[in-house]
């Protein structure tokens, strides 16, 4: 255990020498950040009349980041938004399939084909029908956006990395190839083979996609800039995704003896294990589904929180910028410190939490295999 | 609080896009990857085995080289060994013998001046012998030319062997 913290360890300090670029894309941050919020005071006079007037709020300046979004904002001028037109596809129920741009919307100051974007209350940022129900929302929103370019850099890398080696595998690696497989090696030598065992190869294709889709994103949302800085991974529809997948090939590879351990625990006393309270099974059985939900509860909790921080930060400049401009321009400066201390932590929890994940999902797939013997349990359940 | 619930439309985006890449990359990218990542463990393993027997015969060979030289010094310093050794006896044998050709050809020698001295001292007493004849003839024929000498020599003859 002591090799394998060493390792991620020294996995994070390899990850460092990334970082200065990332710490450079830390300033626009700062400057988008207060452009957005420019856009949002504006906002806020012209829909929420009713509170208090060009008075920043930092909770709905950070959740309109961390949230999804129909159009990628880039910066507001003034009373103009700029932000990037994304497809927007509803089914109604009542008028069928529509799929449309939405810059129709204007930012919600229109209505279009009996549609219209919400800018206030429950319902903000979404889209709903002049009844007020919601058509089903399959748009490609900010964060769907964020995940195909992700795709294509996970594809892009990983095809030629995967060239290469067919090409010539005794070849000693070099380039892009020479920082993944490290990382490949490590997960396959340290994390899924003891983890799973001689059975290990059948889960290697999805274990590497996992850890190096869900590594991919957290580091793209780090990038303040589009494509990155979408919330893809702090997102929990994607999260229940990919524990949806754990959970799928959990279930589907769980041994006879898997079941039989969740059913009839061996090492536990029948009264236990019977009616009227078969105490023990019931546990087992919501343990089948905490363990998944477990998984998608950390990484969207992780990288939200880490969001959640980044934009706290940003926001304390505007709060003391409105009690002074001079008192805004002294904390930015420290504000952007901690910033920057806020990315290396970061880039730490992106590898982590990637890390944390497959290292999980390699132990549940473990456990679903494991062929346990005899002697095996007595000692466990000693 | 609409951030806990999941999106329908963000979950079938995410289903299809992470089932597309798991695909497209367990075909294209992680098999070759860890088909060649073992096969280049294979390798590797095979090398350093090769190396390894490679060392192991080198060391092998090494101490046969030594075995071998030792044995060829031994034998060098046997064959020094007895060539010294035959030389100091064919030296002994050479110097005994010369001892005795050296003593036989003393004793030889000897022998011979003994013989060449008898025979010499025999000539000799012959010559004198003869020698001694004819002066005894001459001096007796001179001697005895006169009677009165003959006489006196046969008296005195007389005398000393009644002397004797």
């Amino acid at each position: 255990m002591h090799k394998l913290i060493g390792k991620v360890l020294l996995l994070c300090l390899l990850m460092l020498p990334v970082i200065p670029g990332n710490v450079s894309l830390a300033a626009p941050a700062e400057k988008r950040g207060e452009e957005f919020t420019e856009g949002h005071n504006e906002e806020t006079t012209a829909h929420e009349a009713e509170e208090q007037t060009g008075k920043f709020n930092p909770g709905d300046f950070m959740f309109d980041h961390i949230k999804d979004a129909h159009d990628w904002h880039l910066m507001s001028i003034g009373h103009r938004h700029i932000s990037i037109p994304l497809p927007v596809i509803l089914y109604s129920k009542n008028s069928g399939l529509h799929v449309f741009m939405s810059s129709k919307f204007h930012h919600g100051h229109a209505e279009y084909k009996g549609f219209h974007l919400e800018t206030s209350g429950e319902n903000k940022g979404k889209i709903l029908e002049a009844d007020g129900t919601r058509p089903l929302d399959l748009s490609m929103t900010k964060n769907v956006v964020a995940m195909i370019f992700s795709i294509v850099i996970l594809l892009w890398i990983f095809l030629a990395v995967g060239k290469r080696y067919r090409e010539n595998p005794l070849k000693a690696p070099s380039g892009i190839q020479s920082f993944v497989e490290p990382l490949i090696t490590f997960l396959r030598d340290d994390v899924i083979k003891p983890s799973i065992g001689p059975k290990y190869e059948r889960y290697m294709p999805y274990l590497l996609t996992l850890f190096f889709f869900i590594f991919i994103n957290n580091l793209l949302g780090l990038i303040p800039i589009p494509p990155g800085g979408a919330n893809l991974t702090g997102n929990i529809a994607v999260t229940l995704v990919l524990a949806l997948f754990t959970f799928v090939i959990t279930t589907i590879s769980g041994s006879k003896d898997y079941w039989t351990h969740i059913i009839n625990t061996p090492g536990v006393p029948a009264w236990l294990k019977l009616p009227p309270l078969p105490i023990i099974p019931l546990v087992e059985v919501i343990g089948i589904f905490t363990k998944p939900f477990v998984l998608m509860v950390r990484l969207f909790a992780n990288i939200t929180a880490g969001h959640i921080i980044a934009m706290g930060f940003i926001s304390l400049i505007y709060i003391f910028g409105q009690m002074a401009p001079a008192l805004g321009y002294g904390v930015s400066i420290i504000s952007i410190l901690f910033n920057v201390f806020m990315m290396f932590l970061e880039l730490l929890v992106a590898f982590i939490q990637a890390f944390v994940f497959t290292f999980l999902s390699a132990i549940y797939f473990g456990m679903a295999v494991e062929e346990h013997h005899k002697e095996h349990h007595e000692v466990e359940h000693a | 609080m609409d951030l806990l619930i999941p999106e329908v439309g963000t979950i079938i985006w995410s289903l299809i896009g992470f089932s597309i890449t798991f695909f497209i990359l367990a075909k294209f990218a992680w098999k070759p990857v860890l088909k060649g990542l073992k096969q280049r463990d294979e390798s590797i393993e095979k090398a350093l085995q090769a190396a390894e027997t490679a060392k192991r015969e080198v060391s092998q060979l090494q101490s046969d080289n030594e075995k071998l030289l030792a044995e060829t010094k031994a034998e060098r310093d046997k064959i020094l060994q007895e060539a010294r050794e035959l030389k100091e006896s064919l030296l002994n044998d050479a110097r005994e013998q010369a001892k005795r050709e050296g003593h036989k050809l003393i004793a030889d020698a000897r022998e011979a001046i003994k013989n060449e001295k008898a025979a010499a001292i025999q000539d000799i007493k012959r010559q004198v012998t003869e020698l001694s004849v004819s002066i005894s003839e001459k001096i007796l024929m001179h001697e005895l030319a006169d009677s009165d000498k003959q006489r006196e020599i046969i008296e005195k003859s007389i005398i000393e062997a009644k002397l004797n």
